[in-house]
């Protein structure tokens, strides 16, 4: 088990599988220097410019072509520097990608993992610092990952490049840095919650950076005498049904709390699927935690 | 709507304009990266054009030097609008050649010299590797649709075009001059008709796909046949 970065735990992830298979490589701008966030550093190197490919700033046909090389039989990593910017591509995903294997009655498969850095992140304002996962999970063909530990960031991007279904791959550009342990032999899988912390009295469900701060946020509960249990989704579809209703069994109350916008937010889906099966494990009214309706100012608060 | 035979290299029609050319650079690169020798072709309207992924598709298959040919059968409508009317410049090819493309234009009703050019062009894109635009000048008999009249267009030009112009005719005429006989001909129409109308008669026979197939092939993780509710 080593220490290492959220971004450097990714990049193992990818450096390993593209050692165990030729057909892996990784698509886009600014690679061949490391990436936009550095997260790429060094493979270049050691798979050269062909696996780690530069691409010109066209994030559809970054996204678009990725998805033609898979459709003959490549595993494309697909970079696309904010979530923000892969907006451009927003027709190739969800058009094409998600839908391929449906329209060509299973002819076709888009095994693709596709990088969507995303979250708020210093002075980057309105257009470089969205959540927009919850878009995702509105898709059916998407897998939506939204990982916030290097453990997890390791074993999800292991996971999502052995997986033949398209998986968009929410990485926060705020916690590039954090560090933790990585144990290279636990296996990723979707669907399966992380508990972060056990506790009796509320359940806060989030993912990606903000469940961090739940974890820190129940430190502060736990002060206060509160005794909170986080459970970090890891993934957004699937999601793990079976671990909030368990969680809210126990607690009897929720939170739901995610950085994006509150309004239409996965936090929505999950009180809505919670009210609709397990109405009555509530002992009080659920609680969403979310960004107001408003749009990221570029001065700090 | 999305007709697919990956068995024969086919990778589907697709629903958007133009949302084709960017995955078929990427067919070419795949097939780069692996090592494979064949030649993409990719089909398109000269309304594609005018979206970005035109420029963006063909500006990757110049980047990457791909074996790719684009194909733009320029029928002159984009849906029921003229696209002269909706096009800046004077035609499709420049922007191609302007991306660096070696470029083609060729009348395309005339199918023996679109063949020949066709396989031309394709046999020096396997050796070169590098992409080319074939330009291809036709002209819509028929609606957009099934069910558009194409009312919009000009009272008798399409009927013009068929009388005068009609690709199937033209070949008739040219196998004529070049000794086939009418009988053959005949024999041969009356074959292809025979086989799409008995394809057709199997289509309509055949049941209609179960309810819950809505739920096949669209994806493994969190398949919507347990998840969807």
């Amino acid at each position: 088990m080593a220490m290492m970065s959220y971004a450097d735990a990714a990049k193992l992830a990818i450096a390993e599988a593209m050692r165990a298979d030729k057909r892996v490589w990784c698509i886009g701008e600014d690679l061949g220097r490391g990436g936009v966030f550095k997260q790429y550093t060094g493979l270049v190197e050691e798979f050269g410019p062909k696996r780690i490919s530069d691409a010109p700033i066209s994030e559809a046909a970054i996204m678009g072509a990725a998805f033609g090389a898979a459709l003959v039989g490549t595993r494309p990593i697909v970079e696309m520097r904010f979530a923000d910017f892969a907006l451009c591509a927003t027709d190739e995903l969800v058009n094409q990608i998600a839908k391929a294997r449906f329209m060509f009655g299973g002819q076709s498969r888009a095994p693709m993992v596709i990088r969507k850095p995303m979250g708020l992140w210093r002075s980057s304002a309105a257009q470089h610092s969205q959540s927009l996962e919850s878009w995702y999970a509105h898709i059916p063909g998407l897998v939506v990952v939204c990982p916030s530990t290097p453990q997890d960031n390791y074993a999800m991007m292991k996971a999502a490049i052995a997986c033949d279904d398209p998986v968009v791959y929410l990485e926060h550009k705020n916690i590039w840095a954090n560090e933790g342990k990585v144990d290279t032999a636990l296996p990723g899988e979707f669907g399966k919650a992380r508990l972060r912390c056990s506790g009796s009295d509320v359940s806060i469900v989030s993912w990606s950076d903000t469940a961090n701060k739940a974890a820190e946020a129940a430190v502060a509960l736990a002060n206060q005498g509160v005794s909170a249990e986080v459970i970090d989704l890891v993934s957004l579809w699937p999601w793990d049904k079976l671990a909030v209703a368990e969680s809210l069994k126990k607690t009897g109350r929720l939170i739901v709390a995610h950085e994006s916008v509150a309004v239409g937010g996965f936090g929505a889906e999950i009180v809505a699927t919670m009210a609709q099966h397990a109405a009555p494990d509530f002992r009080a009214p659920p609680v969403r935690l979310g960004s107001p309706r408003s749009l990221v100012a570029y001065a700090p608060a | 709507m999305h007709i697919a035979d990956f068995d024969v290299g086919m990778l589907g029609a697709n629903g958007v304009v133009a949302a084709n050319i960017t995955i078929a650079a990427g067919a070419a690169h795949g097939v780069k990266l692996l090592g494979g020798d064949q030649v993409t072709v990719c089909f398109f309207g000269d309304g594609a054009a005018n979206r970005g992924p035109f420029l963006e598709g063909i500006n990757w298959a110049g980047v990457f030097e791909l074996p790719i040919l684009f194909v733009c059968e320029d029928n002159q409508y984009s849906a029921s609008t003229k696209t002269s009317d909706m096009t800046s410049g004077d035609s499709v090819a420049d922007r191609a050649r302007a991306l660096g493309l070696a470029t083609h234009s060729v009348d395309g009703n005339d199918l023996l010299a679109l063949a020949e050019l066709a396989e031309e062009v394709t046999s020096r894109i396997r050796e070169t590797g590098k992409p080319e635009f074939l330009h291809v000048n036709t002209y819509r008999l028929d609606g957009h649709t099934y069910f558009d009249p194409a009312s919009y267009r000009p009272e008798g030009e399409a009927a013009a075009s068929k009388a005068e112009n009609d690709p199937i005719a033209r070949l008739r005429s040219a196998l004529l001059n070049a000794g086939e006989t009418g009988e053959n001909l005949d024999a041969l129409r009356h074959t292809a008709a025979a086989e799409m109308t008995a394809a057709l008669d199997a289509a309509r026979a055949a049941p209609w796909p179960a309810d819950d197939s809505v739920f096949d092939h669209v994806q493994d993780v969190g398949s919507p046949a347990r998840e969807a509710f």
